[in-house]
C-alpha cells in the first residue's frame, strides 16, 4: 500500500480525567499508547474536568460551563476519548442533556457527545482492535464499572483484550457487576455506607482468587485498593490499560513510587 | 396527625442498620432471594424487554390522559353499585375510611397488604376512631406484632429473621402450646392462618390497595401468594379499596400486561398466586361479596407531581425490584429510609409527599450505579431523578455547607484552565511528596468519611498534562 492511498490517522483527543490528571499520570500514559497502536495520533487539548462533580451535585450552572469548556477545547478532533467510563458517559450521555431545549447550544453539545468514547470501547468498537502485543503474569479479576457498564455497554470488550495479553488469566469474582461503592462524592458524603459495599467487593474480589485486580475507572479502583490495602489484603490494584499497554510492572494504585 | 418520618436522620439511621449484625444477617435474603429469580423469569420471557417498553407506555399514556380516565373509572364504579371518594390528602383519605367505619358501627376491619395504608397512618386513625385493624398478610401481620413499619414495599418483614418472627408468635399466642414447633417458615404460616381465619369472619369492614384499577370497567385488582385479599374483600359487609390515583389503567388488557412485567419484576414468578379482580359491590344472585363497595381515591401531592419533572415516576407499579437491586439498600434496609418507601423509588417519591427539606438525604444517598433503572419495570429513569432532586436542594442551598463551599472552589479551578494546571501541578507535587514513602494515606484533612476505613492513593506527582507537555517539547 503506497503512502497515498494510506487512510488518515484519526486525531484524537485524550480526556485524561481529573483523577487521572491528578492522581495517576502513568494511565493517561498507557491510554495514549493504546490509542497510537490503533493507529490513531494523539493530541490532548488543555482541560479540566468533565463536570460530573458539579452535575452530580445538582450544580447544573458548573456543569455546563465546564461542558462547554470541554466542547470547545476538543473541537478539532475527530475523536474524543477518555480512560473513564464515568468520565466519558457524563460527556456523551449527560451533556447533550444539560443543553435541551437550545438549538444552536444543543447541536453543538449532540455533535461533541457523538465523538466521544470510552477508551476500551473505542479501541474495540470503533478502531476494531482484537488483541495487544502485552504480557502480563498473573491471574486478574475484573470489576465492571457502573456508568461504563450501564451508560455505555462496556462489558465484553475488556475482557476481549485482556484475553489477547500473553500470560494474562481471568478469573471472575462474584457480582462483578455490582457497584463498589464509590459514587464520587458519595464516597465522603456517606462514607460508612460507601465503605459497607465495598467491603462486600473485596471480599469477592479475594474469593475470586486473583492477584491483581482490574477496572476501567480510576475513582473506583482507587476506592476498592484503598479498603484492600487498609485490610492488608495483597491484592495489587490497577487500571486496566496500564496491562493492556504492557506497563503492568509499573508500581500498582496506592504503592509507594520507586526511588528516582 | 402529621406524618411520622425520621429521613432527616438518614446517615444516624443508616449507621445503626450497619452495626446490627441481626439486621445485616437478614439482608443477606434480598440478594439471594430476589435478584436471581427476576433474572431467571425475565431470561425465560423473550419479549420481556418489549413488555417493559409497552408497560413504560401503557403508564405514560394513562398519566397524560389521567383526568379522563379517572372519570370514566368513577363512573363504571357508580354504574356497578359502588362509591368513589377523592382524597386530596392523607387526612382526607383517613376521614373518608374512619366515617365508613363509624357509620356502619364496625369494631374490627380486616386489612389486604396497602403501601397507601402505611402512607396515610391509617392503623393509627382507626384506634383513634375505637376501630381495631387486622392486617392479614402474614408480612403486615408480623409488623403489626412489633409495632414496626414495612422494611420493603413487598416483603414488608424482610429485615427480620425467622428466630425473631418466632419469638413474636410464642409472645403473642400466649393460647397455644408453648411446645409446638415452629421452625419452619410453613408453621409459622399455619399458625398466622389459623388466627387470622377467626378474624376475618367477625371481621366488618374490608380493606384492601389496588395494583390497578381499570378505567374501561371500574375494576380493581390486586395481587397477593397469601389469598388474604380474597378473604379481606369478600368475607365482610363493607369492602375498602384504598389506592392513589396513579394506579389507572385503561383497558383490562394493559392490566394484563402489567401483570406480566409486575410478578415477574417482583419476585421472579411468572404470576402471583392470586390475582383477584373486584368490581362493585355484591349482586343479585352472587353467592358472596360484601355489601358496601367503596374506592377512596389518594392524591396526596401525585397531581402535583403531573405537570413537574418528577411525573415519570408515577408510571411506578410498586414491584421492589429497584431496592432489590440496590447497593445502598443492601447495605441499610428499609427502614434506614425513615419513611413508608424505601429504596431507589422512595429516594425519589419521598421528597415529593413529604418535602425535600425533610427526605433531601434519600436523593443524595445514591452512588447512581443505575442498577435500578436497568432493572425497572416501567424503565423509570431513578439516577436522572434524583438528580433533579439533587439540583432543587442545590438551588434551595439545602445542600450540605461542606459540600457547597467544596463544589465552589473546585468549580472556580475548574473553570480556568491555566490556574488549575498551576495549582493543581503544585498542590500534586506536595501531595506525592508527603505520600512518597508509603504511596498513600490512611488520613487525609476534608476527606474523613473516606479514610476513616479506607487508605487514599497517593498522587504519582507530577499532572499528566504537565508530562504531556514535558514530553513533547523534548520530542
Amino acid at each position: 500500500m503506497s503512502a497515498a492511498s494510506a487512510p488518515p490517522r484519526p486525531r484524537v483527543g485524550l480526556f485524561a480525567t481529573c483523577l487521572v490528571d491528578l492522581i495517576r499520570p502513568s494511565i493517561g500514559f498507557a491510554a495514549a499508547k493504546l490509542i497510537e497502536q490503533a493507529g490513531c495520533e494523539v493530541v490532548v487539548p488543555p482541560q479540566t474536568c468533565c463536570g460530573q462533580p458539579a452535575f452530580n451535585n445538582g450544580d447544573r450552572a458548573t456543569a455546563r460551563d465546564l461542558a462547554l469548556q470541554a466542547i470547545d477545547a476538543f473541537q478539532g478532533v475527530d475523536y474524543v476519548v477518555a480512560p473513564s467510563g464515568s468520565c466519558a458517559g457524563q460527556l456523551k450521555k449527560h451533556v447533550p442533556e444539560l443543553f435541551e431545549g437550545e438549538p444552536d447550544l444543543s447541536r453543538r453539545a449532540d455533535a461533541f457527545a457523538a465523538k466521544v468514547f470510552e477508551l476500551v470501547t473505542f479501541l474495540v468498537d470503533v478502531r476494531g482492535m482484537t488483541s495487544v502485543p502485552a504480557r502480563f503474569d498473573g491471574v486478574v479479576t475484573y470489576h465492571d464499572s457502573c456508568a461504563g457498564l450501564r451508560e455505555l455497554g462496556v462489558k465484553a470488550q475488556p475482557r476481549r483484550l485482556l484475553e489477547s495479553v500473553q500470560g494474562l488469566t481471568i478469573a471472575e469474582m462474584r457480582d462483578p457487576d455490582v457497584c463498589c461503592g464509590f459514587g464520587g462524592t458519595f464516597a465522603v458524603k456517606y462514607g460508612e455506607i460507601s465503605d459497607a459495599i465495598v467491603a462486600k467487593k473485596t471480599d469477592n474480589v479475594m474469593a475470586a482468587g486473583a492477584g491483581t485486580l482490574l477496572a476501567g475507572d480510576l475513582g473506583c479502583l482507587m476506592n476498592m485498593a484503598g479498603k484492600l490495602q487498609r485490610q492488608g489484603r495483597p491484592v495489587r490494584v490497577r487500571h486496566v490499560a496500564e496491562v493492556l499497554a504492557g506497563m503492568g510492572e509499573e508500581p500498582a494504585i496506592g504503592e509507594p513510587t520507586r526511588g528516582e | 396527625m402529621t406524618a411520622h418520618f425520621t429521613s432527616p436522620a438518614f446517615k444516624e439511621n443508616a449507621h445503626q442498620a450497619l452495626h446490627d449484625p441481626a439486621l445485616q444477617r437478614a439482608l443477606g435474603n434480598v440478594e439471594s432471594g430476589f435478584i436471581a429469580k427476576r433474572r431467571k423469569a425475565a431470561d425465560k420471557l423473550p419479549e420481556f424487554e418489549a413488555l417493559r417498553d409497552s408497560a413504560r407506555d401503557i403508564k405514560n399514556h394513562t398519566l397524560a390522559h389521567l383526568d379522563l380516565y379517572l372519570e370514566a373509572y368513577e363512573a363504571k364504579v357508580t354504574a356497578a353499585g359502588g362509591h368513589v371518594h377523592f382524597a386530596p390528602t392523607a387526612e382526607d383519605a383517613s376521614k373518608i375510611v374512619t366515617d365508613i367505619c363509624r357509620r356502619i358501627g364496625a369494631r374490627t376491619v380486616a386489612k389486604g397488604k396497602s403501601m397507601i395504608s402505611e402512607e396515610i397512618e391509617l392503623n393509627a386513625h382507626l384506634e383513634a376512631a375505637g376501630v381495631k385493624p387486622i392486617e392479614t398478610d402474614l408480612g403486615e401481620y408480623i409488623i403489626q406484632l412489633r409495632g414496626e413499619r414495612p422494611s420493603h414495599i413487598v416483603a414488608p418483614v424482610i429485615h427480620l429473621n425467622r428466630d425473631q418472627i418466632e419469638s413474636d408468635f410464642r409472645r403473642v399466642h400466649s393460647d397455644l402450646p408453648a411446645e409446638r414447633d415452629l421452625h419452619a417458615p410453613e408453621s409459622l404460616l399455619a399458625e398466622a392462618r389459623g388466627v387470622l381465619r377467626q378474624k376475618f369472619l367477625a371481621a366488618d369492614v374490608g380493606i384492601t390497595g389496588a395494583n390497578f384499577l381499570v378505567a374501561e370497567t371500574g375494576t380493581s385488582i390486586i395481587v397477593t401468594n397469601e389469598g388474604n385479599g380474597d378473604l379481606s374483600q369478600t368475607l365482610p359487609r363493607v369492602h375498602i379499596v384504598l389506592a392513589s390515583i396513579e394506579k389507572l389503567v385503561p383497558t383490562l388488557e394493559d392490566a394484563s400486561q402489567m401483570l406480566r412485567v409486575l410478578a415477574r419484576s417482583a419476585t421472579g414468578q411468572e404470576i402471583s398466586v392470586y390475582t383477584t379482580f373486584s368490581t362493585g359491590p355484591r349482586r343479585p344472585g352472587d353467592v358472596d361479596g360484601p355489601e358496601e363497595y367503596h374506592v377512596v381515591l389518594l392524591d396526596n401531592g401525585r397531581s402535583a407531581m403531573l405537570g413537574g419533572e418528577f411525573r415519570e415516576m408515577l408510571r411506578c407499579i410498586r414491584c421492589a425490584a429497584c431496592m432489590n437491586h440496590c447497593p445502598v439498600y443492601h447495605a441499610v434496609g428499609g427502614h434506614a429510609y425513615g419513611w413508608v418507601y424505601p429504596g431507589p423509588m422512595g429516594s425519589v417519591l419521598s421528597p415529593s409527599l413529604i418535602g425535600v427539606d425533610k427526605a433531601g438525604h434519600l436523593p443524595n444517598a445514591s452512588t447512581f450505579c443505575g442498577r435500578c433503572e436497568s432493572v425497572c419495570p416501567v424503565r423509570i429513569p431513578l439516577p436522572k431523578l434524583m438528580r433533579h432532586w439533587r439540583e432543587r436542594e442545590f438551588e434551595r442551598h439545602l445542600s450540605p455547607a461542606t459540600v457547597r463551599s467544596g463544589l465552589k472552589l473546585w468549580g472556580f479551578f475548574a473553570r480556568r484552565p491555566r490556574l488549575y494546571r498551576l495549582a493543581t501541578r503544585a498542590g500534586m507535587g506536595a501531595l506525592a511528596l508527603l505520600g512518597r514513602g508509603k504511596g498513600r494515606f490512611r488520613t487525609l484533612p476534608f476527606a474523613g468519611g473516606w479514610t476513616a476505613t479506607r487508605d487514599f492513593a497517593a498522587p504519582e506527582g507530577g499532572t499528566f498534562q504537565a508530562q504531556w507537555a514535558a514530553r513533547k517539547e523534548r520530542a
